[in-house]
């Protein structure tokens, strides 16, 4: 049996960062599970971060992971009023019908 | 060895599968359960390899605070109705085939990145901020963060305030309509404009108005 280095870590953090970004780009239901999505994507990068700073002998890593934390709770906070502002607004939030600016 | 091996496959396994689960579920509500459980089953790994201190934070930041959010704003929107719908659409797009090749593309490039990795692995030695093993992983982080990073530190604070400000501002409505207690208006009333004396004359009433 191999021994779990470096290189299993940065694996799991490549494939829960491939699912959030298929997640984002499959999606068709709502925007909150976009959301989610974007919680996936800054997941892994936080395991990167975490496993190259405890296999690397550096502390760094896990500061900013602590930064990354902080980002991602306050942009959840913003995009979850945002959502519930537009939802007041124009009853959906399917993503189909989100297509005010024509894009 | 053997057991951190074998804990390592469990978690990683329920992390990509509650990971999938989050987004192909076709219930909202299930998504973000399965959400809480990728965190949970993420931070248990943190906690195994010696970063407790951001796995226990992980814990509280993200399954007490975030997901409760996702979960409030979930139940709080109508989105029961379109709950039988799982990545498709009226009209046929070709999104789901691109998608899926650029996510590959872009695994593929990943797993190139750590291969490479894997095979140079002392691509450069970092000397900074050793981890001290006689200390703990919260010591140790805390010796760090209020010294060299305290910049940053109060910075984060920051960005936490003007996402509380922002949150308040975006949601908060004026309803009109709707009658409220007006402090300032109980406060600065006066005997002269409530209460009139009025003589009365005997056998003539009173016309009251206003």
């Amino acid at each position: 049996m191999v021994s779990i280095g470096l290189g299993h870590y940065l694996t799991l953090g490549a494939v829960i960062f491939t699912i959030g970004i298929i997640g984002i780009f499959l999606n068709r239901k709502n925007i909150i599970v976009i959301l989610m999505s974007i919680e996936l994507i800054l997941l892994a990068v936080n395991i990167n971060l975490v496993s190259f700073s405890i296999f690397l002998d550096d502390l760094t890593g896990q500061v900013f992971t602590l930064f990354i934390l902080t980002v991602a709770a306050a942009e959840a906070a913003i995009g979850l009023a945002i959502i519930v502002v537009y939802y007041r607004n124009s009853g959906t939030i399917r993503v189909e019908e989100i297509d005010k600016l024509k894009g | 060895m053997i057991a951190h091996t074998i804990f390592f496959y469990i978690f990683s396994i329920i992390a990509v599968v509650s990971a999938i689960m989050v987004t192909v579920s076709k219930n909202t509500v299930h998504s973000v359960f399965f959400l809480i459980l990728d965190f949970i089953s993420i931070s248990c790994l943190f906690i195994m390899i010696g970063a407790e201190f951001l796995g226990m934070i992980m814990l509280i930041v993200y399954v007490g605070a975030v997901a409760v959010l996702f979960l409030f704003v979930v139940m709080m929107l109508n989105v029961a109705q379109q709950k039988n719908e799982w990545f498709t659409s009226q009209e046929s797009s070709g999104h789901i085939p691109v998608g899926l090749i650029i996510s590959a593309i872009i695994f593929f490039e990943l797993i190139i990145v750590v291969g490479g990795w894997k095979y140079k692995p002392d691509l450069f030695n970092t000397n900074n901020f050793n981890i001290n093993s006689e200390v703990s992983n919260t010591h140790s982080l805390g010796q760090v963060l209020y010294t060299d990073y305290i910049h940053i530190f109060q910075l984060s604070g920051m960005i936490l305030l003007v996402a509380m400000i922002g949150a308040i501002v975006l949601t908060f409505r004026q309803r009109s309509g709707v009658k409220k207690q007006s402090y300032i208006k109980q406060i600065s009333r006066e005997r002269s404009e409530g209460v009139k004396v009025i003589d009365v004359e005997s056998n003539k009433g009173v016309k009251i108005d206003g």
